[in-house]
């Protein structure tokens, strides 16, 4: 039997009976596009805060000095001096595996300018500081390596300390602003970044050499941190572990010792937000993909009725030489003809859905090509699964008992 | 003259319950080409089951049935449906034509489970048949919107177009009034005279005066086998019913 022919006969089969067929497809219509819809909401809030945890950062680690106890009593992180300048020397020396690093040491205090003041902090860091935390300079120049090497009093600020200490809109290049009595001379403005997804403001910023501000700020040697950056995500692991073991190394812990720093990444904040967000995605997707077994059932519903309803017909077919092979192909091909046009029609209302909630109520949508491939193989798997029993059914009817069907 | 048919003392046993029901209990006939074969038999003479048998529907529990010089009994359900689409066109009493369907796709249909019939020639072969039958001017009328006559006439199209060795015909003028059975008559006798092979069954004793062979059934067994030496004519008989009196 040639299967061109009998899928001309399921379409013509399919034919004469519009309507059923379109209420029958009804279901997979809903099932599929709410599926894709579903999915592109979900997706695309991963999508956002997965962008927000980027925009703070490349591939960003961050070593802290670890708390420790001191005669029963843990001690805060911020005050311990177990990181040294040393070991931000010497991991920028020997890792392998980081595109940036920046010593982080930061002195909070009253900034003035001219007679506005603002309370902010200054941290002080590497030019790579810049890279690791995906910032750029809009106004004026970074200070230098140079300016690093002589703790030079210049520093680059944010919007929003431009904002508080020059109201007037005069070009802060060149001014001087002071914290804690030291003056240093803005060489630059950062780029505005706004609001991260914590709710922290990425524009309250004064970044200056870190050796300005342990020297000539606080007058102390050790470090409050130290930010660097994988080479790419995936290597975000093995760059930790090389920190770790040159860090354990410098510290001179015994095999036996617990780590006195601690390493975080942005990746664990990533996934930790990932977690959530797939959890929600995942649930969107059940609750849609019940509505496609649904559409699935109501397939099998209207199919059965139909073998039922064209008893007549199947005996007929058989006598003029059908072979329940051909049956049972012309059902399963009106089955999948229904759910796979239900399923192309669900595509493309469920597409069309996701922009029209992209663009009236402004969510994040993302449609991933991925997930129309999923819902439209789903809705073809569903055609055949929930298409087989009532095609086996008509497959199996007696011609002789058929043909005589009233 | 080419044997079509030939049944060797074939029996049909049905098992309903606890009791074992004979409706064939050993029937032998040979039929050949060119014939118009009458069955007759009051119901419960067992020709519903021979006419399944003959159609390769059923399958006798013992005897020997040969189509065409094919032997069908040992053959299985898949073989005997390619046998069916090539050998055999049936015409039923309810005509069974596809619902919404035009006359031209109701007769392609058995041409569409033979994939070496192509779609132009299947195409060609339905209107070539329907052209045969009267119906050259209604290919593309749906099978609702024609009379009782015209849809047997489209069924008896669809069991041409196969060109088959034999046309098995169901009661297939029992649903109609008796003018239009005549006008079937006539054009079962205009394809008995092209040298069609056909088997007619029927209750009714009339139908035997108009082929040319008559076989009678009672309770399994053929009792009557007679060869009609004079055939009416169906047209004849038509001519002579008064007009307007059933139409």
């Amino acid at each position: 039997m040639n299967g061109t022919n009998l899928f001309k006969i399921a379409l013509r089969a399919l034919a004469n009976n519009k309507l059923r067929a379109f209420l029958t497809m009804l279901g997979i219509i809903i099932g599929v596009a709410s599926v894709i819809a579903m999915l592109a909401i979900g997706q695309g809030s991963k999508r956002s805060i997965q962008q927000q945890i980027s925009e703070m950062g490349s591939n960003m680690i961050m070593i802290h000095p670890g708390a420790e106890m001191r005669g029963g009593v843990r001690q805060d992180p911020s005050a311990m001096q177990t990181l040294k300048l040393e070991n931000y020397e010497k991991l920028s020396e020997e890792c392998t595996y980081l595109s940036g690093i920046s010593p982080n040491v930061s002195s909070s205090g009253q900034l003035v300018a001219g007679s506005n003041n603002y309370p902010s902090s200054v941290s002080g860091v590497s030019i790579d500081y810049l890279n690791i935390r995906q910032l750029s300079v809009e106004q004026g120049e970074m200070f230098s390596e140079n300016d690093i090497r002589t703790a030079a009093k210049v520093c680059v600020i944010g919007k929003t300390i431009v904002d508080n200490l020059f109201p007037d809109g005069s070009d802060p290049i060149g001014k001087v602003i002071r914290c804690n009595q030291i003056p240093m001379r803005v060489v630059g403005v950062l780029k505005s970044k706004g609001y991260n997804s914590m709710g922290q403001d990425q524009d309250d910023v004064v970044l200056a050499p870190y050796t300005t501000v342990m020297k000539r700020l606080l007058a102390q040697t050790y470090l409050g941190g130290i930010f660097a950056s994988a080479l790419t995500e995936d290597m975000t692991e093995e760059a930790v572990e090389e920190i770790t073991s040159i860090l354990r190394r410098e510290h001179k812990l015994k095999a036996t010792d617990d780590d006195d720093f601690t390493i975080r990444t942005q990746q664990e904040l990533s996934s930790m937000l990932n977690t959530t967000t797939d959890l929600m995605t995942t649930l969107l997707a059940c609750i849609a993909g019940i509505s496609l077994v649904v559409g699935g059932i109501g397939i099998m519903n209207i199919m059965y009725v139909s073998v039922t309803e064209r008893t007549r017909e199947i005996g007929l077919r058989m006598s003029v030489g059908a072979r329940g092979v051909d049956i049972l192909s012309q059902f399963l091909i009106e089955a999948i003809l229904i759910s796979i046009t239900g399923g192309v029609i669900g595509v493309i209302i469920g597409c069309g859905a996701s922009f029209m909630i992209k663009s009236i109520a402004h969510w994040p949508v993302f449609i991933q090509p991925w997930s129309v491939l999923l819902s439209f193989a789903v809705c073809t798997i569903t055609g055949v699964f929930f298409g087989w029993y009532p095609a086996k059914k008509a497959a199996d009817l007696d011609p002789i008992d058929a043909i005589r069907y009233e | 003259m080419k044997k079509i048919i030939e049944l060797q003392n074939i029996k049909r046993n049905f098992r309903v319950g606890e009791e074992t029901v004979h409706a064939l209990r050993g029937i032998s006939f040979t039929i050949c080409e060119g014939e118009f074969v009458t069955i007759m038999g009051t119901s419960g003479s067992g020709k519903s089951t021979l006419l399944n048998t003959l159609g390769c529907l059923d399958t006798p529990t013992s005897g020997e049935y040969l189509l065409d010089g094919v032997s069908v009994r040992t053959m299985s359900k898949p073989q005997r449906a390619i046998l069916r689409n090539r050998k055999i066109g049936f015409v039923f009493q309810n005509y069974n034509l596809l619902p919404k369907t035009t006359a031209v796709e109701n007769v392609e249909l058995p041409l569409m489970y033979n994939s070496s019939v192509s779609a132009t020639e299947r195409r060609k072969r339905a209107i070539d048949a329907l052209i045969s039958v009267g119906l050259g001017d209604r290919l593309e009328h749906k099978s609702n919107q024609m009379s009782g006559g015209q849809m047997q006439r489209v069924a008896i199209a669809r069991a041409l177009v196969n060109n088959p060795a034999v046309i098995l015909a169901d009661e297939a003028t029992g649903n109609l009034d008796t003018r239009t059975s005549f006008e079937i008559l006539v054009l079962f006798q205009k394809l008995h005279a092209e040298g069609r092979t056909i088997i007619f069954v029927t209750h009714n004793p009339e139908l035997a005066q108009y082929s040319s062979r008559n076989i009678r059934l009672r309770d399994g067994h053929v009792i009557e086998d007679t060869v009609n030496t004079h055939i009416l004519s169906a047209a004849e008989a038509l001519a002579a019913l008064p007009k307007n009196d059933e139409d």
